[in-house]
């Protein structure tokens, strides 16, 4: 009875995986794929890697889609690691409010959000571009460093800053040697969450970006109607894979050195 | 010092007034005037035209049953992974989050690959001798893309919550009687409603809202509210109209959240 119960559970767990990871298994055979159509099956061949390396427009949506990750997990870190800190000695109704209207873009729909950015970037009579898609993305991205961020506030024990005072320390040396130190691992996993955020984003920066320039997503989806080019299939699986090696290292590399640091 | 802090605070605050609640407030002046700027409930009122209201009606139903499909495949999953001791569940909710890092309009775009007519699964099914599939372009699709893309979204709260169940007070439940059913609906079901409520948040707002599924997998025959909104911005360029039915959609946006706070109480 036990036993079948367990080749059940271990059967749907395997159902779901197929179903998350089918349409993976068929861009990764699509890049490899000699027709062109995605139709058809037409050889093996590693030609849409090597045509990669020459796409120009690819190469610069890819180099676009980094930089504004990067710059706006970067920005969100910094805004949303000071806020965290005003927050925590603000009045609580005054926080409760911040808090509330950080909320607005994490629980918004992301079009809503999309399109009242377009119409502000529009009355501010900004060119639309590479600046406004990177306002559009640290604005949707600092909540989710506020909300990684600030749990670890609340564990600060303030003694210790004030020790650090008590010792000398101006209040600048006292944060940056005993504060930042404490938050780092919030801080760090909000910038790694608003990365993927912003590297996935597709719908905001299609309201935000303006013609002359595309982000991975905004290129594929002018490329639908047209046909995806295999380069892209290509682009993805090296993506992929490169993501899927570094998840294992993180987490098989620090299982083997400490077998009695486990989390339960 | 606090007047310090104080002064930390002013560039998120002057951050969010700009760009959280001032665009609102512009959705909500051109939601609610004319191309003149008189004051008008025109474009509000829009949504009861035939094709607005088909529109809205067609998300909130596949909304739902992608919502409830989610939830329905995720429970399980979650309690099984619950249920594995130290990183090995860990390890498999990683493989969840894994895939959102290929874009997620091609993954969308490869269901079309695996189910056209010629596709790879009616390849399987013919082969098998089963009847060939025909749902791509029509609503079973997109409900199968909604589904596809939210699952990880009302799989990771579902998790976070049984796995903080305290394993003492399911054993205790077994001690005083209660079976393996009894259990479920006593204890774990209850423990586990904060990770329903934020996962059925999760998956139902993008999943009505959302207007690129309805694109790639509905080949542009079934149109959802946000198909309507979209194309209002970017091809009828009648903002008005776009920013009216934006607020209808933010009423409901708004009411999930009101019934789904209500739930969460009444549970308490």
């Amino acid at each position: 009875m036990r036993r079948t119960m367990n080749i059940v559970k271990k059967i749907y767990v395997a159902l779901i995986f197929i179903f998350l990871y089918a349409p993976i298994a068929t861009l990764i055979v699509l890049s490899f794929n000699a027709s062109k159509t995605r139709a058809k099956w037409g050889g093996f061949t590693v030609n849409w890697y090597r045509s990669l390396i020459q796409d120009e427009t690819i190469l610069n949506a890819l180099g676009t889609t980094l930089l504004i990750a990067f710059l706006s997990a970067f920005a969100a870190s910094i805004i949303g690691t000071i806020a965290c800190i005003a927050m925590s000695s603000m009045k609580r109704r005054n926080r409760a409010i911040l808090m509330g209207i950080t909320n607005i873009p994490m629980l918004n729909a992301d079009i809503v959000t999309g399109i009242s950015l377009m119409l502000l970037f529009i009355s501010l009579g900004l060119k639309f571009g590479f600046g406004t898609i990177l306002l559009s993305h640290i604005t949707f991205n600092i909540p989710y460093v506020i909300l990684s961020v600030l749990p670890r506030m609340k564990q600060l024990n303030p003694s210790v800053y004030e020790a650090a005072l008590d010792l000398g320390a101006s209040p600048v040396t006292a944060f940056f040697k005993v504060t930042l130190p404490d938050l780092m691992p919030g801080i760090l996993s909000g910038f790694l969450m608003a990365f993927t955020m912003s590297l996935d984003d597709f719908i905001i920066t299609h309201f935000t970006k303006g013609s002359g320039i595309n982000t991975l997503s905004t290129k594929i989806y002018t490329e639908v109607r047209k046909g995806i080019k295999p380069e892209m299939y290509a682009l993805s699986t090296i993506i992929f894979v490169t993501v899927l090696i570094l998840l294992f290292l993180v987490n098989i590399a620090p299982e083997k050195k400490s077998p009695t640091d486990s989390s339960q | 010092m606090n007047s310090k802090k104080n002064i930390l605070a002013t560039p998120y605050v002057v951050w969010s007034a700009v760009f959280i609640v001032i665009p609102l407030c512009m959705i909500l002046y051109y939601g609610l005037t004319d191309k003149t700027g008189a004051f008008t409930l025109e474009n509000i009122a829009a949504i009861a035209s035939v094709g607005h209201a088909r529109a809205l009606w067609r998300s909130i139903l596949l909304s739902v049953i992608s919502t409830i499909i989610c939830f329905l495949l995720a429970y399980p999953l979650a309690m099984i992974l619950a249920d594995k001791k130290g990183r090995a569940g860990g390890f498999i909710i990683l493989l969840f989050i894994l895939p959102m890092w290929m874009n997620f309009l091609l993954r969308t775009l490869a269901w079309q690959t695996l189910l056209e007519k010629t596709g790879v699964i009616n390849g399987i099914l013919s082969f098998l001798g089963l009847p060939s599939l025909r749902i791509i372009n029509t609503s079973y699709a997109i409900v199968l893309g909604m589904v596809y893309n939210f699952l990880p979204f009302m799989v990771l709260p579902l998790y976070n919550a049984l796995s903080k169940i305290d394993k003492n007070v399911i054993n205790a439940a077994k001690d005083l009687g209660a079976n393996k059913i009894q259990t479920f609906f006593h204890v774990i079901l209850p423990l586990s409603v904060p990770g329903i409520i934020s996962g059925i948040t999760m998956v139902f707002v993008p999943a009505l809202t959302t207007f690129v599924i309805s694109t790639l997998l509905g080949g542009s025959k079934v149109l959802l509210i946000g198909n309507v909104i979209e194309q209002e911005f970017t091809q009828a360029s009648n903002w008005h109209l776009g920013s009216g039915l934006s607020i209808v959609l933010m009423i409901f946006i708004l009411i999930n959240m009101i019934v789904t706070a209500l739930f969460e109480k009444a549970e308490n």
